[in-house]
């Protein structure tokens, strides 16, 4: 079997918002998106970024949880919290290194992208990834996405101390090996 | 007198537009119940026509699914399309008849619904003459449809005056086309996109109008192609462009002009191409031989050197594809543009090779399919000339008409709307069509419905055009008839009929059929006499056989089996065309393309002193066109609530403007009042707000009346305006900015 793989390239990204809005169809949160598209910075151009779930190995905002509310599927899939354990503490948006999770307050919990488990447990793709017209999300076996396109795709990221794998790949720029995101990565020091 | 019979908010407050958020049920009603059946059909906005299934149950559209199998967009939906179903079960939806009395519309019968219309049309024409009546269709209609409207004008009530929205739409490019060409159609498909090496985008905000094709653009991207944006704005695909062409609004001629300039001076011109393939080439290159880009730069405000630049480019690729929409289009020289732009590629030999050609990005629905069969003032079925005897011959005999009775060639859309404001045209009949958001000018349009003897509109909902008939005849959603359309890249496609349409309301072809019946007489009537859409597609096929678009061997069937089929396709055993002009041969007799010098001109709405920047219009990706069905679906208004004036933040800071501040907007028609959102993707000379919306939000009560003298499209895209800050209008909630820019 092929494995399929979520992939996200933001320079593809053009802001319709397509993604948001097939989200909100999904049958398991119907009518709420758990995705986003945000402006870098519109006053000055038009480049856009969606942010879904990166689905990490170790999921930090798992291991923050005080009320063991966040779990992953067999497939590796985070989804949202548990409604009976949530506590609503909000530790796991504090600690996503990427900012994904989301307390809905009206929920009572917290809710994130849970990769559509509905569809892709059946063999169909994510709603956002297949709608997507620019496929900045996309959905299909990396080796494919990575002949096809001039970008590298990691899964692989460094925040300071920590180095996050993901089951999400991000498109970067031809070469890069990871993604250092913290600056004192960048920084030079003559250890002995 | 046609004006509106209540207030604009006592009519809004009746009839909508109302926000639809869920299915119906809700979204944790009956709609999450057992699986629904899925309806492969297309999405009804925009050219691209997607494939998309929706899903059914009880008779009621209640989501989508997307459509993999589909081979244009595989799966691929805008957000249009994913929230298309909202349109469905919508409580705005006109189930009866309405006729205009005093104290408002008031519901009536089919048969007193339709004798009004039959009497208020006819009474026009006994006193009047035939051509005192007008009829006014889509482009978002099926062609079956179009195919009616053309065929009811023309043989029920005998006017030539038969037009549509398509006039707002491809005409300049069509105008081009068929004289180089001898055909309009996009001549690739848009599999070639990924092929060339070169992509030059004019005037095409792919990424809002035509979304999908973001991902052919990017395929090109991915296979190592280059790619050149012209554009006022910095548009989302100028994100991965190469380069970027700020070009002057109204001035792309120049541009073109000069881009030619170079490719003759540098001696990059396809000789061998050039004398087998075409004729009136050494005019062409005689006009571009003043255009020196330093020229051209000064008119066009795009440095001299990414003229040179991108001239190189074009000439030196193997394959190269210029793709145009309205930008280029929408001008009093819609036609000269594309004209140029199909000079500039033909001189260095790109057409009729897989990944190089020059393409047309059709807007609307059934763009390409609309203007093919007949509600064309000069075109009968097939896309044949009203003009030419051979063609009146034919279409007469499968309309059992003698050729004389058929009418000439009409007046264009605007121009009927000028005929009714002069009191030549007394009475209208319209469908699919809201000339009060769509046309130029709002307050002239308005004051010539409100002229009209005699208006009858057919519609789902109550357009803001709607609010001035006399009668309103609660028609068809595309979802609720068979029918095809073509796509912007040519490929004619099945449009399932998913639901019927709910109690009270009609098919539109039901409608259409009617009314060639009763207005029709005795004499006429059976021409009318069809019992589905399947029986006007086969009446059409045989109308449009030997044609230029050649439906001889579509059937339903064979588009269901084979995902569409790209005309022509004269007989049943024939594959289709995707790909037009193999082998560098044209429609026309001689197989050349005739290339056509096009001179420089000023654009209908000048600068001046008091008038100093340029205004330019423009589409939302969230927004379909007037907005008639886009401004009733709560989640895509949510994403653009209302228009917004883009402006730089130097013309900003000009004018003590900050971002989020109200700002009005003067030309030479009036003002109108938008809210600014301040972004250094606009040229600084230019400002830009988006059409979709009526009334007091409306950027067409702007706009001005200049047609391109042949192609008669409107100069949407280049006015001459001033600003000025400006107060909120009056009722206005605060909203929070969008750009984070203030």
């Amino acid at each position: 079997m092929i494995a399929y793989q979520f992939v996200i390239d933001p320079s593809r990204c053009i802001g319709c918002r397509s993604c948001e809005n097939a989200c909100a169809e999904c049958d398991t949160h119907r009518g709420v998106p758990m995705i986003h598209v945000d402006f870098v910075d519109r006053a000055r151009g038009i480049e856009t970024v969606p942010t879904i779930c990166m689905h990490c190995t170790d999921p930090t905002c798992a291991e923050v949880c005080p009320a063991d509310a966040i779990k992953q599927t067999e497939d590796g899939v985070v989804m949202s919290s548990l409604k009976p354990r949530c506590i609503a503490c909000s530790n796991c948006v504090l600690a996503c290194p990427f900012g994904v999770p989301k307390m809905v307050v009206r929920a009572e919990q917290m809710m994130k992208c849970d990769m559509c488990f509905d569809r892709t447990s059946e063999g169909l793709r994510p709603m956002c990834a297949t709608v997507c017209p620019s496929q900045a999300l996309s959905y299909r076996p990396v080796g494919e996405v990575e002949r096809e396109r001039r970008d590298t795709p990691i899964n692989e990221f460094v925040f300071g101390q920590q180095v996050v794998t993901t089951k999400v790949f991000l498109m970067v720029p031809e070469g890069t090996e990871r993604v250092a995101i913290d600056v004192a990565d960048h920084v030079w020091e003559d250890r002995p | 007198m046609a004006h509106p019979p209540r207030s604009d908010a006592d009519l809004i407050a009746e009839f909508g537009p109302h926000l639809a958020y869920e299915p119906p049920g809700g979204w944790h009603g009956p709609s999450a119940g057992p699986p629904p059946a899925l309806v492969k059909t297309h999405c009804c906005f925009c050219g691209q026509q997607c494939g998309i299934q929706l899903k059914v149950r009880d008779n009621k559209v209640i989501g989508f699914e997307p459509w993999e199998e589909f081979p244009f967009n595989r799966g691929m939906l805008c957000p249009k399309g994913v929230r298309r179903y909202l349109q469905d079960n919508h409580r705005d939806r006109l189930t009866a008849p309405l006729v205009r009395e005093a104290s408002g519309f008031r519901p009536t019968t089919w048969d007193d619904a339709l004798a009004r219309t039959v009497r208020g049309l006819q009474e026009i024409q006994a006193a009047h003459g035939k051509d005192a009546v007008a009829v006014l269709g889509g482009a978002s209609l099926t062609s079956e449809k179009s195919y009616l409207v053309g065929k009811l004008a023309r043989v029920a009530l005998g006017t030539r005056h038969v037009d549509y929205n398509g006039r707002l739409c491809m005409v300049s490019a069509g105008v081009p086309y068929k004289h180089t060409f001898g055909v309009d159609r996009s001549p690739n498909p848009w599999s070639d996109i990924p092929k060339a090496q070169v992509l030059f985008i004019i005037g095409a905000n792919i990424a809002e109008c035509a979304p999908i094709t973001t991902d052919y653009v990017w395929r090109c991207k991915d296979a190592g192609g280059t790619l050149i944006v012209a554009d006022p704005r910095a548009t989302p695909i100028t994100r991965k462009a190469d380069l970027f062409l700020p070009v002057r609004p109204g001035t792309d001629l120049a541009m073109l002009l000069a881009m030619l300039h170079v490719v003759v001076r540098d001696g990059l011109e396809n000789r061998a191409f050039l004398e087998a393939h075409t004729t009136g080439w050494a005019e062409v290159a005689a006009e571009a031989a003043a255009w020196d880009p330093v020229r051209a730069a000064r008119i066009c405000g795009v440095p001299p050197e990414a003229i040179e630049r991108t001239a190189h480019l074009i000439a030196k690729a193997e394959r190269a594809i210029l793709l145009h929409a309205r930008g280029l289009e929408h001008h009093s020289k819609g036609v000269e543009n594309c004209q140029a732009a199909i000079n500039l590629m033909l001189t260095c030999g790109h057409i009729g090779r897989e990944g190089a050609g020059v393409m047309m990005v059709t807007g609307q629905g059934n763009g390409q399919g609309g203007r093919e069969h007949g509600q064309k003032c000069d075109q009968l079925p097939g896309q044949r000339s009203i003009s030419d005897p051979a063609a009146r011959a034919h279409v007469a005999k499968i309309w059992g008409i003698a050729p004389e009775e058929l009418p000439g060639a009409g007046l264009t859309a605007l121009e009927i709307v000028e005929a009714i404001h002069r009191g030549e045209i007394r009475g209208l009949l319209l469908l699919c069509f809201n000339p009060m958001v769509s046309l130029p000018d709002g307050a002239y349009v308005r004051e010539a419905l409100d002229k009209l003897a005699h208006f009858t509109v057919i519609d789902f909902f109550l357009s803001e055009t709607a609010h001035h008939a006399d009668v309103v005849l609660p028609g068809s959603l595309q979802e609720e008839e068979e029918g095809v359309v073509c796509s912007a890249e040519g490929r004619v496609i099945h449009i399932q009929r998913a639901v019927t349409p709910p109690d009270g309301a009609r098919a539109d072809t039901d409608i259409l059929c009617e009314l060639g019946r009763r207005l029709g007489g005795e004499r006429h009537a059976a021409k009318f006499a069809f019992a589905s859409p399947r029986e006007v597609f086969d009446e059409l096929r045989r109308a449009s056989a030997g044609g230029v678009a050649d439906y001889g061997g579509i059937t339903y069937e064979r588009i269901d089996r084979e995902f569409g089929l790209f005309w022509p396709c004269p007989t049943e055993d024939h594959p289709g065309t995707p790909r037009l002009f193999e082998g560098g041969r044209t429609y026309h007799a001689d197989g050349k393309a005739h290339l056509e010098a096009t001179p420089w001109r000023e654009g209908g709405d000048p600068l001046d002193a008091e008038f100093p920047i340029h205004l330019t219009t423009g589409r939302v990706v969230s927004q379909y066109l007037s907005g008639t069905q886009t401004r009733r679906i709560g989640p895509l208004v949510d994403q653009a609530p209302e228009p917004r004036l883009e402006l730089h933040p130097t013309l900003a800071d000009a004018h003590g403007i900050a971002d989020g501040d109200w700002v009005e907007v003067t030309t030479r028609r009036g003002a109108q009042t938008f809210r600014a959102l301040v972004v250094r993707t606009i040229r600084p000379d230019t400002v830009f707000v988006p059409y979709h919306w009526p009334g007091a939000r409306s950027a067409n009560r702007l706009t001005h009346r200049t047609m391109d003298p042949r192609s008669k499209i409107p100069e949407f895209k280049s006015s001459a305006c001033r600003l000025a800050k400006g107060a909120p209008p009056p009722g206005t909630r605060r909203q929070l900015p969008i750009a984070g820019a203030s």
